[in-house]
């Protein structure tokens, strides 16, 4: 097991490292200049300026320094906002977003969890078909679609929740929701695939063969061995609320760092975009290592051999 | 000793797959005395599983269900329980033990805590309390090192190791009866032998009536003493083990016993009984193995034969034992 | 046990029966190939056979569309803007009588004589027109996306799932840095140094689709190497060739195929994601993704003007699903999933 966690750590670096210098590459790559109205700039002053950010030193030079600067915590400064850290820029916005993806994927796989035991439960029966077709649905039309259509609905025409903004808990339900559908929808697919297999398992007639209550069989048998492998899909998932933060922050105008990552395609303020790309590709590598640790606590199987994936 | 612990009488299990109904068990009499060890016998599709899973209502719902037929057990009927009645008996008066020791087994939950489920729910005993009987378990079902394996998960067994403990869980409440459900089919052929003796001796210890499902008739012969031979979906001979094995009236007793394989004999090649089982989605009216009998007569086809007594504890379903059919001369079955 | 009736049994029905037992042991049904077996088995799942047709129309929609009327994708004309579609024919349905959500008739107002199936956007340009078009962008960029990751992830897996050992070590290593970064991230950052334009966005699609189909291959090959029937192959002598050609690609094809048919919705998605976040299709073209962004910026005046291009949207990437699904289940039963 100790050597596992190493060398998944190791990985972690080493993918962490490999998107710096691919945002480095692509920040040498990219047209235009750091400075905002550089055409109102004399010769004089953007030497100046480039001397200042160590633009004047060699690319390798450049490569290093910004190596020990992203290790800092110094991811540049914006193109935009007069030039401000980006560091401050996303961190200001960070927490808005952290909510909005705790808060979807709390609800999107308890939701989940329990459309796919109960569909599991009563297979093959109205209720299972309708949780089907609503895991489809879910994981078909994109968030960005889901939310426009909730905010048409509910704020523009029937005016029980707020239109945008992230103030009071009105302001969470639409986005919220808007975000957890799609994790419900997988979550509850994968959840009833795991529970009608494990349903029919021999382990399931034995423990049932014991005499147990039939909620001690569904609980204690079913669903704590059907969570394992829902760990599997927390990485995906995690993708998943990084992709619809984007958009669903642009849609309902929430101050976090998606609808800033967005606003800075629109400007071309590549810092920022570097500097929260850098962040969640940290943010994505963190999950997938804590999802490896986790299975390996939870499945026995795993945590006792020491496990290779 | 006479005296029938279970009892199922004209019983009819149906499965429900597709719009088609399955008659997997077709009026089925079974009876199984204190202490004794009954085998039924059948090729797959015969519907000895179905039977014995159904004793405890374990056959899956609602697919499967019970046509008619009861099922008494210590003079109760079984079929008019509710479930949470059946709760009460499974694992503390009736228990199973499964084919597959590697599947049988929870794989995320500790051997010994599969063991006291049991205990603790029917016997209300205190954590440590079933700690203890967990271990005295293990050792009775001679697991070594039983304090060690108590912690483990099945996937540090080995297959032998696994049914040894999936024997251990099954006594846990010391049962009356032990349903065995083809205990040996998976396992290697030596450790087969081992979990065979094991039975045995715990079935001497324990006073625990059996009953042996299975397809091998080496094990039947070593743990059993009566036999009923199952074919589609019915009982076709009982009687005890030195009768079937010695004097057997049904022409499917002669084809299991002449596939049997055996060293000394003179032809290198395996018997078989030529043709498949019937199809139990549309059964025939006469002896379902009519088709594949060597000996089909016209009657057998049309009609299906009574249980007729050959001794007393013997019985056949065949029309050869009625007094207008013709002599027909017996294979040589057993020149042991 | 079933009492027969004594009296209908007589003596001559002792006799013995003529059954033919090698006539038993023939199969009775003719042998179904698997591809006619799988073939079967996908016409009798219904929602995956709707899914198709729906597919279908709609592809065909896509390039009959455009040429249903006089307009073209970018005919402006701002006399026009914003006008409700109207179809004389449905005028009944309200959402086709060409009153706007103000309960004016843009079309009395205006004295435009012409029906605008779709309605228009703020610059006058038909919708419907755009619509199909955009359409038909999106369904380009699915299959040739698709496409591509098709050959790369095959190509990627199956050296290494064949050669093994250290080439097998180091394409591994290489796909586990790459899981590890969102694929969006990839996907924009490749936008960002391509410029945004059909070409780039296929391209950056395509890029990272591949992982999925190359670990699938890999997989397959890995599992099958192993596999008694080719291990058997082997001993009796059989060429490398012939293993590939009879083993392996005939036992990966379906798992190929099928994760081919999950490439498609998600390039689609893909597509309507970057345009929402301003990376799509430049103006004038269209993708029904762009048409979305659009749309549902007005969508408490206009809402018309995102109905049509999501519906669309949706229907393609629902039926893509489910027809994938149903592919799955009858190529492989084995994996549903």
């Amino acid at each position: 097991m100790g050597a596992y966690i190493l060398k998944r750590l190791v990985l972690m670096v080493v993918t962490i490292f490999v998107i710096i210098t691919i945002t480095f590459v692509i920040m040498q790559l990219l047209p235009g200049s750091p400075y905002e109205n550089e055409e109102k700039l004399s010769p004089e002053q953007i030497e100046e300026l480039n001397k200042k950010y160590g633009l004047d030193k060699p690319v390798s030079v450049q490569y290093v320094q910004y190596l020990g600067n992203v290790a800092k915590g110094d991811l540049g400064n914006s193109f935009q906002f007069g030039g401000r850290d980006v560091t401050k820029v996303i961190s200001d916005r960070l927490w808005v977003s952290v909510q909005l993806g705790i808060e979807s994927i709390v609800v999107g796989v308890i939701l989940g969890l329990i459309l796919g035991v109960v569909a599991a439960l009563r297979q093959g029966t109205f209720t299972d078909y309708g949780a089907v077709i609503l895991a489809v649905l879910g994981i078909s039309i994109p968030s960005f679609l889901l939310a426009v259509l909730l905010q048409f609905v509910f704020s523009m025409n029937l005016e029980w929740f707020p239109v945008a903004y992230w103030e009071g808990p009105m302001h969470h339900v639409l986005p919220v929701l808007a975000l957890a559908v799609g994790i419900m929808a997988s979550v509850a697919r994968f959840m009833r695939t795991e529970m009608v297999e494990i349903l029919q398992s021999d382990y399931i007639v034995f423990a049932k063969s014991k005499g147990l209550k039939r909620y001690t069989v569904i609980v204690k048998h079913s669903i704590r061995n059907a969570l394992i492998p829902i760990i599997t899909i927390i990485g995906p998932m995690t993708a998943a609320i990084i992709t619809g933060s984007l958009v669903i922050e642009k849609i309902f105008a929430i101050p976090g760092i998606g609808q800033q990552f967005v606003e800075s395609i629109y400007t071309n303020d590549y810092p920022v975009i570097l500097g929260t790309t850098i962040l969640y590709t940290v943010a994505f590598v963190i999950m997938i290592f804590v999802t490896d640790l986790l299975y390996g606590v939870v499945d026995p199987r795993i945590r006792l051999q020491g496990g290779d994936s | 000793m006479n005296e029938n612990i279970l009892e199922l009488k004209d019983l009819h299990i149906s499965f429900d797959t597709y719009g088609s109904e399955i008659q997997a068990v077709r009026g089925v009499n079974i009876e199984l005395k204190k202490g004794e060890a009954l085998a039924i016998v059948g090729e797959s599709g015969s519907g000895k599983s179905v039977t014995s899973k159904e004793i405890t209502r374990l056959n899956p719902r609602p697919q499967c269900r019970v046509k008619s037929g009861e099922i008494i057990f210590e003079g109760k009927d079984l079929i008019k329980y509710t479930e949470t009645q059946l709760q009460h008996i499974r694992g503390k008066e009736i228990s199973m033990i499964f084919q597959d020791p590697m599947t049988t087994l929870n794989p995320t939950m500790t051997i010994g805590n599969q063991i006291i489920e049991g205990l603790r729910k029917h016997q209300k005993m205190q954590k440590k309390e079933a700690y203890h009987r967990a271990i005295e378990l293990l050792e009775l079902v001679k697991i070594p090192n039983a304090r060690e394996r108590f912690k483990q998960y099945p996937h540090q067994f080995s297959g032998g190791m696994r049914q040894r403990a999936v024997i251990a869980t099954a006594l846990a409440c010391n049962p009356k009866i032990l349903i065995a459900d083809e205990p040996t089919t998976a396992l290697d052929v030596t450790i087969q032998a081992q979990i065979l003796d094991l039975m045995r001796d715990l079935q001497k210890k324990l006073q625990t009536s059996i009953i042996l499902i299975t397809h091998d008739l080496g094990v039947v012969a070593n743990l059993a003493q009566r036999v009923a031979v199952m074919y589609g979906g019915m009982v076709v001979e009982t009687g005890t083990v030195d009768e079937l094995f010695y004097q057997p009236e049904h022409p499917y007793t002669w084809g299991l016993l002449s596939s049997m394989p055996r060293l000394h004999k003179k032809s290198n090649k395996l018997e078989s009984i030529p043709g498949t089982p019937p199809d139990l989605s549309d059964p025939p009216k006469g002896c379902p193995f009519a088709p594949r009998c060597p000996f089909a007569m016209e009657v057998c086809l049309e009609h299906m034969p009574d249980m007729t007594k050959v001794t007393d504890t013997q019985s056949t379903a065949c029309w050869l034992l009625d007094e207008r059919a013709p002599e027909v001369k017996k294979p040589e079955l057993l020149n042991v | 046990m079933a009492q027969p009736e004594k009296k209908e049994i007589t003596a001559d029905m002792f006799r013995p029966a003529t059954v033919q037992v090698e006539e038993k042991e023939e199969i009775t049904t003719e042998a179904i190939s698997y591809g006619r077996d799988s073939m079967r088995r996908l016409v009798r799942n219904k929602p995956a056979i709707i899914s198709a047709l729906i597919i279908l129309l709609i592809t065909v929609m896509a390039f009959v569309g455009p040429h249903m009327n006089e307009w073209g994708v970018d005919d402006q004309d701002l006399m026009r803007s914003n006008v409700p579609p109207k179809v004389t024919a449905l005028s009944k349905i309200s959402l086709f009588n060409g009153v706007s959500s103000d309960g004016t008739d843009r079309y009395a107002e205006r004295q435009i004589e012409d029906n605008f199936w779709f309605g228009t956007d703020k610059l006058g340009r038909d919708l419907w027109t755009r619509t199909w078009k955009g359409t038909q962008i999106s369904l380009i960029i699915g299959f040739v996306a698709a496409v591509v990751d098709l050959l790369i992830g095959v190509i990627y897996g199956g050296i290494s799932g064949y050669f093994g050992g250290m080439t097998d070590n180091i394409l591994q290593r290489i796909i586990e840095v790459l899981m590890g970064i969102p694929q969006l991230v990839i996907i924009i950052l490749l936008i960002m140094i391509l410029k945004p334009g059909l070409l780039s966005i296929i391209i950056a699609i395509a890029m990272t689709g591949w992982i999925g189909q190359s670990r699938i291959v890999r997989g397959q090959i890995l599992k099958i190497k192993t596999e008694e029937y080719v291990l058997a192959a082997r001993t009796l002598g059989a060429k490398p060739r012939r293993i590939i050609g009879k083993h392996l690609l005939p036992n990966t094809m379906g798992q190929i195929i099928i994760t081919t048919m999950f490439s498609i919705p998600s390039a689609i998605f893909a597509e309507a994601f970057l345009s929402f976040i301003g990376l799509g299709i430049p103006q004038p073209q269209a993708s029904l993704g762009t048409l979305i962004d659009t749309g549902s910026q007005i969508v408490d005046t206009h809402p018309y003007q995102v109905l049509f291009p999501a519906v669309i949207l949706s229907l393609l990437l629902i039926c893509f699903n489910l027809f994938a699904d149903g592919l799955r289940d009858a190529l492989d039963p084995r994996m549903r999933r």
